[in-house]
This record gives structure tokens, sequence and C-alpha cells, in this order.
């Protein structure tokens, strides 16, 4: 019964998403459509985070590094196509979408890839320290790149339509991209978590030696899934400086990491889709509490105090109570 | 480069090890005996540092102000482990962290309630503001060679504390095996308290020195602590020794690496990077650090 509340759950929030362009506009509140097109941006990353943390039980503190590199890599191929000078002085940059993302989330999954070849090396603590100081050693290297605006950011303009089919500067049109994509990611990460890489990902959470005794590399498996997170999370990256035409090296800062941990737990881990109601959640308070007080961490940081205390299970764990706290059987 | 500008740097990167050393001991006791991975560190870093710039502002002595603001970064930290910390040592580490980073939005955000958005810019100490020539004709910064010195002396003090006292005992023996220790009949709670609030006064101490070089404001933990950790990774979680040797490496790599890139006409992006590319490097042939810690 509880599988089925659940479901239930998650098919009303992502029917009002669906809705939502179509409610704000009879309501004439069409500002919110693009406030919720940045949340479910996020809510993206936040999935790409929990395939990892939820999953694998690996507590990376670097998943906004991936989501910058992804969008750096559009904002980059733009500007040298707007400028019509050269990428590295070897091939022309470009504005079309349909290479910009993947490259987006080929060049953010080999970052992680690379780094996960160390950081997985070691577990626990030194993971978290690791993968926090390889995200602070990439925002440098992002600060420090002058000829892309270094710490000021870089303005750009992206193709404006995806295939052809819908226009970006459309604010209803790109919001059911965006929305596409979060399902095809959730849908395809569900997958994933079900099949036999999925599992042995949960065995690895659960006993990484039992695991091995069993007869499974699971350095390869963990390397693998700390890929497709990070590729994820740069294809939310690609996705937000289309959204944004502005990228600065603000949104790998290590906070950022943090807060999508915050989005992920605070949702629920392990669910998938906790840490899309996660991220609206966290966004939507990050949006309207300075409204009512400048110094709304002063609140914002005791609450995550006493969510990790006392309400581990998160906003889905709440809403539709499981016998377990994650999910994995 | 030039002789005299090398010695100058050398004792900058010193400087730099020191105030890394103060900040990774904490770190690493409270890593190694209660197993807690604290983000918050740097908080206390912070506090030390507003603390020290207000007492003096407001008694005008040096000798009085940095007891009193060390003192009040313990006495913080010791509210904060009571309350809070505390029920977090049983926990997974996720946990730990999201805890201690919420406390991290709080403190930031406190001292700017408090002290208000602006970097508080303090003067170095008129007792100490000179320049030494240490060797003819290079004139060295004294407030400089006293941070240096006060880290030195601490280190030894640390040294002296866990290898040579009853309360040093104790904590090696925590740090081996908690629950014997505390079959043996002493208070594990206590010792936690304590060595906590003696991370926070290290953390404090560090502060409060680095405020007139660096400035003091919101937030001036989370740098520090960040390449904290990388001292941390290198030298070997919950190990002392391996945080000051890795501490004084990671202080000459940060240091030299902002030079040498422009004097060889290497990008200048690698200034910011060389710690981590020293730490990835590191962990490829040892993964556990420099002095992995026993047990």
């Amino acid at each position: 019964m509880a599988l089925d509340r659940r479901a239930i759950v998650i098919a009303v929030l992502l029917g009002a998403f669906a809705v939502l362009p179509l409610a704000a506009e009879l309501l004439d509140q069409t500002w919110y459509i693009g406030q919720f097109r940045k949340i479910l941006i996020f809510a993206i990353a936040a999935v790409s985070l929990d395939l990892i943390l939820g999953y694998g039980g690996m507590v990376c503190f670097g998943q906004a590094a991936f989501f910058g590199i992804g969008a750096y890599v559009v904002a980059i191929l733009s500007w040298h196509a707007q400028r019509n000078i050269p990428v590295f002085g070897l091939f022309p940059g470009t504005k079309a979408i349909w290479i910009t993302w993947p490259l987006a989330m080929l060049v953010a999954g080999s970052t992680a890839a690379l780094i996960g070849l160390f950081s997985l090396r070691t577990a626990g603590i030194h993971f978290i320290m690791i993968t926090l100081a390889f995200a602070q050693m990439i925002y440098f290297f992002f600060v420090s790149l002058r000829a892309y605006g270094g710490e000021d950011g870089l303005r750009f303009r992206s193709e404006t339509t995806v295939f052809g089919l819908v226009d970006t500067r459309d604010e209803v049109g790109f919001y059911y991209v965006v929305y596409a994509i979060l399902c095809l990611v959730l849908f395809l990460s569900w997958r994933l978590v079900r099949s036999r890489f999925g599992m042995v990902i949960l065995g690895v959470r659960e006993n990484e030696r039992r695991m091995r005794a069993l007869g499974f590399a699971t350095f390869p498996y963990k390397l693998a899934a700390f890929t497709i997170a990070g590729a994820v999370s740069g294809l939310a990256g690609a996705l937000f400086a289309v959204e944004e035409s502005f990228i600065s090296p603000a949104v790998m800062h290590w906070t950022r990491s943090g807060d999508l941990i915050v989005m992920v737990v605070l949702g629920g881990m392990g669910t998938l889709f906790g840490p899309v109601a996660g991220a609206t959640l966290f966004l939507l308070m990050e949006k309207f509490i300075p409204d009512f007080t400048e110094h709304w961490k002063l609140i914002f940081g005791p609450a995550i105090v006493l969510i990790v205390l006392f309400a581990k299970h998160g906003l889905i764990g709440w809403a539709a109570p499981k016998g377990t706290q994650r999910e994995g059987h | 480069m030039t002789v005299l500008l090398f010695i100058e740097q050398l004792l900058n990167s010193l400087q730099l090890g020191v105030t890394l050393f103060l900040m990774a001991a904490g770190l690493t006791l409270v890593f190694g005996i209660m197993n807690m991975v604290n983000l918050a560190h740097g908080s206390f870093y912070m506090i030390g540092a507003y603390l020290c710039a207000t007492l003096i502002q407001h008694t005008g002595s040096l000798l009085l102000s940095v007891p009193l603001a060390i003192l009040g970064a313990a006495a913080v930290g010791l509210v904060v482990e009571l309350t809070t910390l505390r029920a977090l040592y049983q926990r997974d580490h996720l946990d730990q962290v999201l805890a201690t980073f919420g406390l991290i939005l709080f403190f930031n955000e406190l001292v700017k309630v408090l002290w208000g958005p602006g970097a508080i810019l303090i003067d170095v100490p008129a007792l100490l503001s000179g320049r030494v020539e240490l060797i003819p004709g290079a004139p060295y910064p004294v407030y400089r060679l006293v941070v240096l010195a006060a880290g030195l002396a601490i280190a030894v003090f640390l040294w002296w504390l866990i290898a040579r006292t009853r309360l040093g005992m104790l904590i090696r023996a925590g740090a081996s095996n908690r629950t014997m220790v505390g079959a043996l009949g002493v208070n594990i709670a206590r010792l936690y308290s304590l060595v906590f609030a003696l991370g926070c006064a290290l953390a404090g101490f560090a502060g409060l020195m680095a405020g007139p070089i660096y400035g003091v404001e919101a937030g001036m933990g989370d740098a520090i602590l960040i390449k904290t950790f990388v001292v941390i990774v290198i030298g070997g979680i919950g190990s002392i020794r391996g945080a000051f040797v890795a501490a004084l490496i990671v202080g000459l790599v940060d240091t030299f690496g902002r030079i040498l890139p422009v004097l060889l006409g290497l990008p200048a992006a690698l200034a910011e990077m060389a710690i981590y590319l020293l730490m990835a490097g590191i962990l490829f042939f040892k993964p556990a650090g420099l002095f992995p810690a026993r047990g």
C-alpha cells in the first residue's frame, strides 16, 4: 500500500509541474514559470546527486562543480561562435544545442571520471573532503580564467531553438523542454537503480567488503555511477546556461554543493523523486524567505541541524512513509 | 628569483603553514577521537578573529584581548558541542556534514548581524607593527614573525600535551579505542567536550592571528577550512604529526605556487590549483595520506 501511496504522491507532483505554466498564465502570474524552470533545472542536478549519495552512499561534496562545467561548456562554445574565434585556436565554436548539450555532458562526465579515479580510492570522511577539495580546484580554475570573464562571469548568446522545435526564449516552451528532460532523467535513473548495475551500487552502499567477497569488482561500478552522476549534473548546468545566458563561477561555489546535498536529504535520499521535492522546497524558501528577513540563513542554518537530528526521512518519507527509509529491495 | 625574495616567501609560507597546522590539529583531533567531521571548524577561526578585533577596540590591550578571544572561541565551541554536535557522534558522516554545514550558514549570518556585512580591517598591534632585518637588506614584518613563532610554540605545546600528560594519554587512548577507555572508567563525554573546546581554541587563535593579515569578514573561515581539509587529507586523517608536516608542505606549495607560475610564464590558473594538484598526486600514491593514523 505504501508504495502505491508514494506513486500517487509522485504522480500528483509531476502532474502539478506539468500544468503549472497553464495555471500561471490563467492567473496572470507568468513570473512563476521562470522561477519553476530554474527549480526543475536544479532538481535534475539533485537527482544526479541522489544517484551516488542516496543509492551509492558516496557523499560527494562537489556536485556543483560538474554543474558548473556543463554550464561553462555551453557558455564558452556559444561565446566563441558569437565572436567567430576558434576554441583554443583549433575548432570553431557553436551555438547549436544538439552539439553543446551532449558535449557538456561529455566534459562534465569525463571530469567526474577523472576525479572519481582519485577520490573513489578512498571512502567515508576522506571522500567528502577530497571531492570538496577537487570542486574547489575547479572553482578556482574558472575564477582565474580571465579570458572568459573570471570571477565576473561570461555573458553569451546560445542558440534560441531546441532541435529546431522549441524557442528557448519562449517561457512556456522552454519550461516544457526542461520538464521533459527532468522526466527522462527520472525515468532512466529509476530504470538504472533497478537494474543489475543499480543492485551492485546498492550493495556497495550497504557493505562494500561483502560485495567484493561476492566477487564484484566494486571500483568500476562506483566509478561508472560517479561518472553518470557527473554527466547528468553537467546536463543540468547546460540547461542553466541557456536559461540564464550568463554564467559565473558562483554556481560552483562550494556552498552550492552543500545546498544540493541539503536538497537531496530534505526531499528524502535514495528516492529519486524526493530530491525533486527537496529542490522545490529549498529554492522556494531561498526565493521567498529573504522577503521577510534579510538574515534568513540565521533561521535556515539551525533548521538544517534540526532536520538532520529529527527528520531524516525527508519530505517524501513524510508524505508517503515506507517500511524502510531508503529504497532498494 | 632573488635570494631575498626567496627568503621572504619562505617565511610567508612557514607562517601560512603554522596557521594551517593550528586549524588542522583541532580538526584532526576531533576526527581521530570522536570520528566526527566538522565543517564548522572554520567558524571558530572566524569567531576568534571577530572577538579579538572587538576586544582590542574596547580594551586597547593586546595581552588581555588575545586570551579572552581564545577563551571566547572555546566557550562558543563548548556550547555548540553540548547542544548539537554531541548528538551527532553516533550518526553517519553525511549527517555530520549536513548539520555542521547548517552551523556554518548560521555563524556566517550571525557575525553579519552582530558586526555588519563589511570586512573589518584591524591594524597590526603597535607593539608588533615594525619591520626587522633578519638578513641585511630584507626587512620582514615583525608581526608575521610573531605569528610564526607563536604557531611553532603551540605546536610544541601540543606535542607536550599529547605525548607527555595524562590528558594527552587519554586523548591517544580515546583515538585508539573509545569503548575501552570508557569501560575503564574515564568520563568519555567530558573528554570529548574538552578536546572539542581545545580544537576551537586553536582555531580561534589561528583566526585572531590571521585577522590583521587577511582581514576579518564573514565567511573568512571557509576558505581556510578547505585548505585545512587538503592538509588533513595529505597528512593522514587523525594524525597530528601528519597534520604538522602536511601543513608546512601545503604552506610552501601554496605560497610558491603563486609566484612560480608568474616567474616562469605559466598560466596563472595554476596558482590557486597548486595545492589541490599536490593533493591529487599524493593521494594517487598514498590514498591514506603521508602518515596514516593507527587503528
